[in-house]
């Protein structure tokens, strides 16, 4: 599956940076709803998330940033509540309102509980300030506490995916985190047997396939 | 602890909403904010956090990764501010805390996540205390100083162009209710200098006129201590 094209008529457009998790959720979520968009880069290495062009469409200078004809949206939680209303399609929310809620609410522990705690930005501070031998350490132990956490909210609701047999919301912002979870930061995943099955089911989807990041155009 | 918020309820009548609140959290006072909006009345449930009331067989029931707040209504629980607060829009849309325009909705939900995520989790009780360990209390101060003027320097100019009277417009929606409570955190336990944020200072005074902002905040609340 390839959702990118070279047209410059595509309506969407996606600033991005391959290796951003937080890009990856809104990449896969474009891929479940079968939209096409025109891939930014955004190279952070080289700053260019604080080019005057950038700061106009995000003033936090983060990816991603989602440019939809003359709407502008950032924040990739934003982005996904936006393209759920705009792009009814393979919805991301249950009906039910207990299960959208838990939706909701394993997308908001992963955006405000496990992410923000990881972010280079973050673990630089904490290298500088308290040492190198700690930047590691505090990564894991946010990213393990949050895990705990999901695995106890989702061990009753989980079957193929997060919260049933279809993929929602929670799947979107749960795929990325796992997997940089373990490969970023190398944390055991046989402590959380839920997430490690249902992580098995994203990897089987060339939906999410598509969003790796060693297969977006920026990738090193 | 229960006591009934949102308006006076007669001695039989029970509210069909409880909300698992404490006082101070800033999370649970967006939800009662909210809720104060929409003139909906609620069973205060206290939870003390400095007893580890959230760590009990009943509270973890109710939400297994014992934070607050929780909202119950009926038989739908819902727990973390910004599910309850899209879970409330849904079920009761008096009050709408989201405006209709898609762009103008957009900005509520950045400005909502600015908060959750760039500045409230940076400055939360476990977080300072370990970089107060680690490295002092100047450190700590400059660390929570620096986050949360980092993210009320993109709020500035994030809502710059949408302000009104209220954060996006002339009506109160989503982001004013993630606002207020952070905004009062930054200045009274943190002492920002909030000169170099005209729109946040300046919608601080703001809500300081609104009942529904008031009647939510943490001094008010049934599990307040009493001075």
């Amino acid at each position: 599956m390839d959702a990118q094209k070279n047209s410059v008529n595509l309506k969407l457009k996606l600033y991005s940076h391959w290796q951003s998790s937080c890009s990856w959720r809104v990449r896969f979520a474009l891929n479940l709803k079968g939209l096409s968009y025109d891939y930014k880069a955004v190279n952070l290495a080289k700053g260019e998330q604080f080019s005057p062009e950038f700061e106009k469409l995000n003033p936090l200078h983060f990816v991603p940033v989602l440019v939809d004809d003359d709407i502008v949206v950032s924040d990739s939680y934003a982005i996904l509540l936006y393209l759920e209303e705009r792009y009814p399609k393979s919805t991301l929310l249950p009906d039910d309102p207990q299960l959208r809620a838990l939706n909701l609410q394993v997308a908001s522990i992963i955006s405000s509980s496990i992410q923000p705690l990881h972010m280079l930005s973050i673990l630089k501070y904490i290298e500088e300030k308290v040492g190198p031998e700690e930047r590691q350490s505090w990564a894991i132990r946010h990213i393990e506490n949050g895990l705990h956490a999901l695995e106890k909210l989702l061990k009753n609701y989980a079957c193929r995916y997060a919260t049933g047999d279809k993929v929602y919301l929670s799947d979107v912002f749960l795929a990325p985190q796992i997997a940089v979870a373990a490969t970023r930061f190398n944390v055991d995943m046989s402590k959380f047997p839920t997430l490690s099955r249902i992580h098995e089911s994203y990897e089987a989807l060339p939906e999410f396939q598509a969003s790796a990041p060693q297969r977006q155009p920026d990738a090193v | 602890m229960a006591e009934i918020g949102g308006g006076v309820a007669s001695s039989v009548e029970v509210p069909k909403l409880k909300l698992y609140s404490y006082w101070r959290s800033s999370c649970s006072w967006r939800v009662r904010v909210g809720l104060n909006l929409k003139g909906l009345k609620y069973e205060y449930k206290a939870v003390n956090l400095l007893e580890g009331e959230h760590f009990s067989p009943e509270f973890s029931e109710l939400n297994p990764i014992n934070y607050v707040p929780v909202l119950v209504d009926g038989d739908v629980k819902v727990a973390d501010s910004f599910a309850i607060l899209l879970y409330l829009e849904e079920k009761y849309p008096q009050h709408p805390l989201l405006p209709c325009d898609l762009q103008k909705k957009a900005i509520n939900y950045q400005a909502a996540n600015i908060v959750s995520s760039s500045i409230q989790p940076l400055q939360n009780l476990a977080v300072l205390k370990y970089i107060g360990d680690k490295c002092g209390p100047d450190e700590q101060l400059a660390w929570v100083r620096h986050h949360i003027g980092k993210g009320f320097a993109a709020l500035e100019k994030l809502l710059k162009h949408h302000a009104g009277k209220y954060a996006t417009g002339d009506e109160v929606y989503l982001a004013d209710l993630f606002l207020a409570p952070q905004i009062h955190a930054a200045i009274t336990r943190f002492h920002l200098d909030m000169t170099q944020f005209p729109l946040l200072s300046r919608l601080n005074e703001t809500y300081g006129h609104l009942p529904a902002f008031c009647d939510a905040m943490p001094e008010k609340q049934p599990d307040a201590p009493r001075s």
